[in-house]
């Protein structure tokens, strides 16, 4: 236990993904099996017990403690269990009769079996043979906070790494395995074969576009394609099988693999013809697909309530067939799939699953016409979910990860704003020399006269040349300083004007501007300009409009 | 004699009246008597000083020649007459010169301990224990949550890491005065023999210690390094320094702070630190209470710090505890200012 808590201590604080990986990877090298399965485990949020309640935890420390100095610990460090892990005053036992502190395993696995009266006294017992890092992680562990910015993905590269495997080969073997992972560390280690995949609904690596460049054009002929609209959702993998059984499993996955399903039962119903689909999940209102703003509201939600459901209905776009029941289709060409997805969704028949349609086009004129207009091209009220368009190559088979001069995707141009730099702060990790996030605004008429109001901050977008260039105006041109905060020289003929790029708008009450943008980043450094020429809150009050009201839940 | 009628905290800090000086002042006084070299302690501009060689030594090199009026250097077990009161000074096991100043008036002994800790320190005296009857404690770490562990461990960390990320540079960001000598020794301790590298603020106080007998390996200025020839290498610097410009010079930088408040997490991750090092050259928890038991003193007061706590725990012992309202010490941590000349690094 205590060398996986200093592997999540060690994990807390870095900020680089590569070094991540790194930690992880040299943890599972290091350490044997069983314990470096459950903590891929832990990693992966694939260990199940019932977790300990925070109140539980205090009872422990407050027959230990003193009531005062807890509660002045507690508000000094301001989390439960780091407050407890830290001052928890070990029992003294006898010197020569002192148990070695609890592996991961014994923790998992004990945790697995325990019932619920017996709970305290374990706890007790590990926290007295743990480390002040070890009680953290403990404690985490059991009250199902264990946070630390690792995704499932990861944390199964990391693994992948150990035997210099794809990551795709794991998540594709994934759900057919079980903590403590014995036959895939074998396998990755050279010592056994690899593990089969025996899951009935098994998600299949997805094939990615490149984004299209002007240039790319001349080189591509507009009869070898079929144009889709890319639909500003996200994207899925919806799969349905028969277990040994008969029986329907479906499955519902991210484009990295996560398994998703918990998050849309009211989707797994119509998922019961057996097949994989690729497509967008998207909120539809009666037949109208919704801005990615409203579906973000159902996202990332911890309880899927009833309310949630019936305001936020789910909806499938269907835009390709990976499997047909026992079939696999990956190898046929697009047009063959294309035909084999009308007939399966014409046969499953359900109201939550439609056909994505294709854009009719004969040449590149008329397909950027399309692009510019995608209501009177086909997608009448849908248009404000089209984020551009898709091109897949008619005779391209499905290839996982992001195969050259098959599918390409060319989104529709970003808004663009003229805004002024008002502060900027440090980065973190590499850019922490750096002042790297920009908050900007734009002008406003207010009582006491023209000023400029926040509208958005970005932390991205520029060159490594320009961050250079805007750090170096940044220190030279602060008018005062809190904490890593910077407020940069912002008035009608001082400043730096930035031309922000952003997807799309919403209304934020949360924002003094009263909006906020969805993806800004920064697309150009505008020194020519003097920020009074910058862009009005009204032109953004403008956009605005065309988006939908919001619904509260 | 009350205790009070002998020591009492007024504007300029800590004052004795019948024996006419005070202890750390934070104005200009005419007598001062100092307890160590850190420039919330030790500051210029006195008539007279009384301190160890070594902290009138620091002084010298942070303020210039004429930091104060006349200067006198007391050995540790050494007994001066002030006024009406017999000042010792004893070992505080702080930094290197730091000391606890015990006064004596008629039959009550009061100790001002400055700043201490009980853990073992290679660059300083080992703290002594003084029996009186009124102890002054600092509380710069007064909550049961600041537990500092053993100090040579978390060298091995940092060492783990550098074997982990040979690439990358290490920079650690500790305080030039003190910290910073007691993590090279360990570092040389712990079997580390290639050279460290230097901050500019970092080698005057190095280099003084060096003269003080205390063998620190091979040290190097940073300045002038090429940046790939910084890859799997160790650097102390600044605390302030660790998340500016000057870092730029070094291939990926591991940031790593040592200091008793990385204990918490909140704080490390708030200075964007990678890789806290709970190192501190102050008691700790346990410590604080060990020490304040093993005195034997009836009366406790507390100063710059966790007040409250300490105050807390010694009145559940049954012990007379207040809390001594001192302004102007701090967290040296925070607070650090540069020595004379050194800004530039």
């Amino acid at each position: 236990m205590n060398r996986f808590a200093e592997l999540l201590d060690r994990l807390a604080y870095e900020p680089g993904r590569n070094n991540k990986l790194r930690l992880i990877t040299g943890y599972f090298r290091e350490v044997g099996d069983p314990d470096r399965g459950y903590a891929l485990a832990a990693l992966t949020g694939a260990l199940s017990f019932k977790h300990a309640k925070p109140a539980l935890i205090r009872d422990l420390i407050a027959a230990r403690t003193d009531e005062v100095l807890f509660g002045l610990s507690y508000d000094y460090v301001g989390d439960l269990s780091e407050t407890v892990a830290l001052m928890w005053p070990k029992a003294t036992l006898a010197a020569h009769n002192n148990p070695p502190p609890p592996s991961l395993t014994e923790v998992v696995t004990t945790l697995r079996t325990l019932g619920k009266t017996e709970l305290p006294k374990q706890l007790e017992r590990w926290l007295d043979e743990l480390d002040e890092t070890g009680r953290w992680a403990l404690l985490k562990l059991v009250t199902g906070s264990l946070r630390i910015g690792i995704s499932a993905r990861l944390a199964k590269t990391a693994a992948a790494a150990l035997g210099d495997k794809d990551p795709h080969e794991i998540e594709l073997i994934w759900p057919g395995l079980a903590p403590p992972y014995l036959d895939l560390f074998a396998w990755l280690e050279g010592r056994g074969d690899k593990p089969v995949n025996r899951d009935p609904a098994p998600f299949r690596p997805v094939m990615l576009a490149h984004a299209i460049e002007d240039g790319d054009f001349a080189a591509l002929d507009p009869a070898d394609y079929i144009a889709e609209w890319k639909w500003d959702g996200i994207r899925v993998q919806a799969v349905a099988g028969r277990d040994e059984r008969g029986h329907i499993t479906a499955r519902l996955y991210s484009r990295t693999g996560e398994d998703i399903t918990a998050s849309f039962p009211d989707l797994v119903p119509s998922l019961r013809l057996p097949g994989a689909i690729d497509g967008e999940l998207l909120i539809l209102r009666e037949g109208r697909v919704q801005s990615f703003n409203v579906l973000q509201q159902r996202l990332n939600r911890k309880v899927v309530s009833a309310k949630l459901i019936k305001e936020f209905p789910i909806h499938l776009r269907a835009y390709d067939l990976l499997g047909d029941d026992e079939n696999d289709l990956r190898e046929l060409p697009f047009a063959e799939r294309r035909e084999r997805l009308e007939r399966f969704i014409a046969k499953l028949d359900d109201p939550r699953i439609d056909l994505s349609p294709t854009v009719p086009f004969d040449s590149w004129e008329a397909l950027t016409a399309a692009r510019a207009d995608p209501a009177s091209a086909g997608a009448g009220e849908d248009a404000d979910a089209v984020e551009g368009v898709m091109l897949k190559r008619r005779d391209a088979p499905y290839l996982p990860g992001r195969p050259k001069g098959q599918w390409w995707k060319w989104k529709r141009d970003p808004h663009i704003i003229d805004a002024v730099l008002m502060y900027a702060q440090r980065g973190h990790g590499k850019r922490s020399s750096y002042y790297s996030d920009y908050t900007f605004g734009v002008w406003t008429e207010t009582e006491n006269g023209e000023e400029l109001v926040p509208v958005g901050k970005a932390y991205f977008g520029f060159t490594d040349e320009e961050l250079l260039q805007i750090d170096r105006f940044v220190r030279r041109n602060t008018t005062e300083k809190f904490g890593p905060v910077r407020h940069v020289v912002h008035e009608g003929d001082k400043g730096l004007v930035l031309e922000v790029a952003f997807e799309g708008l919403q209304r934020s009450p949360r924002h003094k501007s009263g909006v906020a943008m969805r993806f800004p980043r920064i697309s150009r450094l505008r020194w020519d300009k003097p920020p009074r020429e910058a862009d009005r809150l009204e032109t953004l009050e403008r956009m605005l409009k065309a988006e939908p009201a919001e619904i509260d839940v | 004699m009350r205790a009070q009628d002998i020591l009492l905290p007024n504007a300029a800090g800590l004052c004795c009246k019948p024996g006419g000086f005070h202890i750390d002042p934070v104005r200009p006084v005419e007598r001062a008597v100092i307890t160590h070299g850190h420039s919330d302690h030790a500051r210029a501009g006195h008539g007279a000083v009384l301190a160890t060689q070594e902290t009138l030594d620091m002084m010298r090199l942070r303020y210039g020649e004429n930091f104060a009026g006349s200067t006198q250097a007391i050995r540790y077990g050494e007994e001066i007459r002030l006024g009406d009161v017999k000042v010792k000074f004893h070992p505080a096991g702080h930094v290197l010169g730091s000391a606890q100043v015990a006064v004596t008036c008629k039959d009550t002994c009061i100790v001002a301990s400055g700043d201490y800790k009980d853990a073992p320190d290679p660059t300083c005296t080992p703290f002594e224990l003084v029996p009186c009857d009124v102890f002054i404690t600092e509380a710069t770490f007064g909550l049961p949550v600041f537990r500092h562990g053993d100090a040579s461990d978390e060298v091995k960390k940092l060492l783990a890491s550098v074997a982990l990320f040979p690439e990358r540079a290490h920079l650690v960001g500790a305080y030039s005065l003190g910290k910073a000598q007691r993590v090279i020794k360990l570092l040389r301790q712990a079997g580390y023999e290639a050279p460290i590298y230097l901050h500019g603020a970092m080698e005057t106080i190095t280099h003084y210690y060096q003269s003080r007998g205390i063998e620190l390996g091979e040290l190097k200025p940073v300045k002038g390094m090429k940046k790939a020839a910084l890859a799997g290498t160790i650097t102390l610097a600044p605390p302030s320094a660790t998340a500016d410009l000057w870092t730029r010079r070094f291939p990926d930088p591991v940031t790593a702070f040592a200091s008793g408040w990385m204990r918490v997490r909140a704080r490390a991750l708030q200075r964007g630190v990678e890789l806290p090092l709970v190192i501190s050259d102050h008691a700790d928890w346990d410590g604080l209470t060990a020490t304040i038991a093993a005195t034997g003193a009836g009366e406790i007061w507390v100063t710059h710090g966790q007040e409250d706590a300490l105050v807390h725990w010694c009145r559940s012992k049954g012990l007379k505890a207040q809390p001594l309202d001192l302004v102007g010490y701090g967290d040296e941590e925070e607070s650090e200012t540069p020595l004379q000349g050194e800004a530039e690094a």
